[in-house]
């Protein structure tokens, strides 16, 4: 396939509210090939998870997408009926969220919500959804999986319900996983468990997986390129690596200078100065200008356009401008 | 685990019991107003003799305490002596006769009530301060908003006076009471294939159900649709749309399950209101139940059958709230571990 | 994730001051057109002996059973026609007003305060109080109310005293639950144990402290409250042990009307119509009220 899986084209959506249109996500566009792992990273509130729901179209009043296009396996997703998009709901898109306590309905069975995703999906039914399902939650590392299934959501611990979510997901083959702060929930070791356990069946099943984190460790382990976004642009995008080594925009250099380095107890943790942008009240340029060290004059003029930089990789900063642009943030292929 | 629980509750029954009946003979008992003078009524002239011998033989003569004690005893084996409004036969026996027509007008509302309030609620909730839900909202507060006794005289202005399309009072045409089973008139009608029974027996059911429907929707719509709105809202709802499930599963299913559970409750709280109409009502449109029977009990200040028609009120409360638990339970896992 | 700005978030930060309140309140027009009807009736019974084109017990016997001037048969004189006794309707329902808004405030005002108090040292002191006043509010709840004021109004005969005390009986118990949730959650609170911290005494905590905090529910409850009153008020009155039949209450006259329903059909209705118009307003100015005094209680 030479197109990619998964390709986001200037997304743009608005939350319409009491003091005005929020405008959470403006401009978006990333692309995910076919078992690559695209991380998603920034502060809370820059917008990731909502680009994560407009790609699922799981947004709702008061939201709305304004602008852009979903592009999936060559078809746009936002010009898609609805019985189709629920079709690829859970069927060729997944997704996980973050607190699997409030995702699970706390009043049906394990088996109850993992069988009705096969129905659904027409993948099986009867007793052989349910020995589909026991297969599942084997699969997942779940002990005792025939018990489980009998189970409600309140009466297993958290990284079962997490490992159970994720059985879920992926029970009917999707081609995407995207994956929510899958472990913000959960206490350390446990992340390590369930980002094993992605990693272990992304490797099997060939997914492509979009992860949504603030947590740089978990993007350097296992993510192939990484986007990283701010008041619900993206300014950063490229090889996980790179962006590691040598960070271009002064956000992602803030980013990597607050966390602490094993090894490095030299290194200062330095935060980055102001607080996060009001999306009600944002600057006419940059919006990181009223916190960025480096900022010029033009930064605050107008937004910047992503540079392309002859490796690849996209910077949506004036101090790049060397490099090319893209037109006005919208990346053709 | 389940029988434990019924019986514990069952078991908390009994103090209520007592304390119900106590404060009712109490309160019958300081009242001022005799019942032999009810009894005797116009029967001419009666010596003073007649009277304290009638007075000794109800032993209304004895001393409070004594007649309390006595009535407990009684009513533990189930006797509840002889009403001195119905020419003293058993009261146990009169009120086995009216049960069967207060609980045949009482299911028939909860059902009217339900099937119209439940699907509208969840309607309503589907888009908040849309078309819909604003006219449900009106139409709650009217609801609630209406005298009981009102709605039921305007319904008998509208369908039975005006219209000729419903009968005013009373249970059933006299013609085609069906056979006994149960007592139930509609149930006893399909049970013996009696197809004009059924018809005029539902005929007669169906203002005053409506009557005391009216405030019962009320309540369990706005209920439903504040509890779906409040669902709806939650995390669990997203994860099913997510999965690719159709809308009318994650409202239907998903959505609908959690936000009965509230609804049960409140219901289950506005159990003495409830009963409280059905007397109204009953009165208002001369049906044959518990409820009038009760209020013309009083009037007659027939000691022994109000104190057993409070009783049978009282234990409906307890019952109605033990079975809106067990519904509870059943619903929602998490509260099963109690 | 962006969490947008809504309505609740604006609630809250506006409403935390009266005159903040006072400008949300008034911006529902609803309930504010509720709330003028309201005081319209209010106006109307109080300004009765002027308002009435005739005194409400006057029989005018040329006139029995006088439909309402819209029918040919009708006359101005008696707008909405005449009962079966030729009492002129409009007067009578207008004198209603006054029984009715009377009773309903003299009910809610004594159930509140008793409830409230009852509710606050059960909250507040726990132990032996609260544990029998659960008992007792169990047994209250399995009555319906009817029974209670079936039975003291059968007994006393017809007479407003007794009337407010059924009317109250069972009332008190709905003010009992909120002050006594609201003060037990209310006492585990940070401001009480900085209060306590200071050497505060427990009046002064109860009456300065906790009590200026659960009062916005009770406000809204009393309204709601009021409107459950003025129903059951009539209801009692319409099964003839309400008010003393020389008082012209609205149940009343429905009972009035109630035998002629085949005919005279206006006698029944309109005093219906006031109860359910008074009640309504009542209702929708109770829940623009809780909308704005706590929030959280929105149905």
């Amino acid at each position: 396939m030479d197109h990619p899986l998964l390709d986001v084209q200037d997304l743009h959506t608005h939350f319409s509210t009491y003091r005005g249109t929020l405008p959470a996500v403006a401009g978006v566009s990333l692309s995910v090939r076919p078992g690559e792992t695209l991380a998603l990273v920034g502060e809370s509130g820059c917008g990731k998870s909502v680009t994560a729901l407009s790609i699922m179209r799981l947004i709702r009043p008061p939201g709305r997408i304004a602008r852009g296009r979903v592009l999936f396996d060559g078809d746009d997703l936002l010009a898609k009926p609805r019985r189709e998009m629920q079709d690829i709901r859970g069927g060729r898109i997944a997704m996980v969220f973050q607190d699997p306590l409030s995702t699970l309905n706390p009043t049906f069975t394990i088996q109850n919500q993992i069988a009705e995703t096969l129905r659904v999906h027409r993948v099986a039914k009867g007793t052989q959804a349910r020995q589909r399902a026991v297969e599942l939650l084997e699969a997942m590392g779940i002990p005792a999986p025939r018990e489980r299934l009998r189970s409600y959501p309140h009466e297993l611990s958290g990284g079962m319900r997490q490992r159970v979510m994720i059985a879920i997901a992926v029970s009917c083959r999707p081609d995407l996983l995207i994956a929510d702060e899958p472990t913000t929930a959960l206490d350390v070791t446990l992340q390590a468990q369930i980002m094993d356990l992605l990693a272990r069946i992304k490797q099997e099943r060939g997914l492509a997986v979009i992860l949504i984190t603030h947590d740089l460790g978990l993007v350097s382990q296992f993510a192939d390129r990484a986007a990283v976004m701010y008041a619900g642009q993206i300014v950063e995008q490229a090889a996980v690596s790179d962006l590691i080594a040598e960070p271009l925009h002064p956000y992602t250099q803030g980013l990597l200078r607050c966390v602490p380095r094993l090894g490095r107890p030299d290194l200062p943790i330095t935060p980055i100065e102001g607080s996060v942008a009001d999306l009600l009240a944002l600057p006419p340029g940059c919006r990181f200008a009223p916190r960025c060290p480096e900022v010029m004059h033009r930064c605050r003029e107008a937004i910047p356009p992503m540079y392309e930089t002859p490796t690849g990789r996209l910077v949506r900063c004036h101090l790049c401008d060397h490099a090319p642009e893209i037109a006005s943030a919208e990346k053709t292929v | 685990m389940q029988g434990r629980f019924v019986a514990h509750r069952l078991l908390q029954l009994l103090p209520v019991l007592i304390g119900v009946s106590f404060i009712v003979f109490l309160t019958m008992h300081l009242t001022p107003g005799d019942p032999i003078e009810h009894m005797l009524g116009q029967a001419g002239r009666i010596t003073q003799q007649q009277i304290d011998d009638l007075r000794a033989h109800y032993g209304l003569d004895r001393p409070f305490l004594l007649q309390y004690g006595l009535f407990l005893r009684n009513a533990a084996v189930g006797d509840f002596g002889s009403s001195y409004s119905h020419q003293g036969r058993a009261v146990s026996q009169i009120i086995a006769e009216r049960s069967p027509a207060t609980l045949e007008l009482t299911l028939f509302a909860f059902a009217i009530a339900i099937l119209f309030a439940v699907p509208a609620g969840v309607l309503a909730s589907l888009r908040p301060q849309g078309r819909l839900d604003r006219s449900a909202t009106v139409a709650a507060l009217l609801g609630i908003s209406m005298p009981g006794f009102w709605l039921g005289i305007m319904l008998m202005i509208l369908f039975g006076l005006r219209l000729h399309w419903l009968p005013i009072s009373g249970r059933i045409d006299l013609a085609v009471v069906p056979q006994y089973i149960t007592g139930l008139y509609t149930l006893d009608s399909l049970l013996t294939a009696n197809w004009p029974g059924f018809w005029s027996a539902l005929r007669h059911l169906l203002l005053p159900a409506l009557a005391m429907a009216a405030p019962m929707a009320a309540m369990v719509m706005r209920m439903v649709r504040s509890s779906m709105i409040g669902v709806l809202g939650q995390d669990y709802i997203q994860f099913a749309r997510a999965k690719g499930l159709p809308e009318i599963s994650v409202v239907g299913k998903h959505a609908l399950r959690n936000a009965l559970i509230p609804t049960v409750n409140i219901v289950a709280l506005q159990t003495g209101l409830l009963l409280s109409g059905n007397m109204i009502i009953e009165t208002v449109f001369q049906y044959p139940g518990l409820g009038k029977l009760a209020v013309d009990a009083i009037g007659a200040a027939d000691y022994p059958l109000v104190q057993a028609v409070v009783l049978i009120y009282a234990v409906s409360y307890v019952l109605l709230n033990l079975g809106a638990d067990l519904i509870h339970a059943a619903l929602d896992p998490r509260v099963r571990l109690a | 994730m962006t969490r947008p700005v809504t309505e609740d978030d604006v609630l809250t930060t506006t409403a935390a001051t009266a005159p903040g309140m006072a400008r949300l309140l008034l911006g529902n027009r609803v309930a504010v057109a509720a709330g003028l009807v309201v005081i319209g009736f209010v106006a109307v019974g109080l300004l009765a002996p002027a308002l009435a084109p005739h005194a409400p017990n006057l029989q005018h016997p040329e006139a029995i059973r006088q439909p309402p001037f819209w029918y040919s048969a009708g006359s101005p004189q008696h707008l909405l026609g005449t009962d079966s006794l030729g009492r002129d309707l409009l007067s009578r329902m207008i004198y209603g007003a006054r029984i009715s808004l009377l009773l309903g405030v003299a009910v809610v005002l004594i159930t509140l305060v008793v409830g409230t108090a009852l509710g606050m040292a059960a909250g507040y002191f726990r132990g032996w109080f609260d544990a029998v006043m659960s008992r007792l509010v169990d047994t209250l709840l399995a009555f319906p109310f009817l029974i209670f004021a079936l039975a003291i109004m059968a007994a006393t005969g017809p007479n407003l005293v007794a009337l407010v005390a059924a009317l109250a009986f069972k009332g008190w118990v709905d003010f009992y639950r909120v002050a006594r949730g609201d003060v037990l959650a209310a006492r585990e609170a940070d401001y009480v144990t900085a209060a306590r911290g200071l050497g505060a005494t427990t009046s002064h905590i109860l009456f300065r402290e906790i009590f200026p905090n659960i009062v916005p529910p009770l406000i809204v409850l009393a309204t709601l409250r009021m409107a459950t009153i003025i129903i059951a008020e009539a209801s009692l009155s319409f099964l003839g042990i309400g008010v003393p039949p020389s008082i012209p209450a609205w149940g009343t006259m429905v009972a009035d009307g109630r035998a002629d329903i085949a005919g005279a059909w206006w006698i029944a209705t309109f005093p219906g119509l006031a109860i359910l118009l008074l009640v309504l307003c009542v209702n929708l100015f109770g829940e623009g009220l809780r909308d704005v005094l706590d929030p959280r209680m929105r149905t």
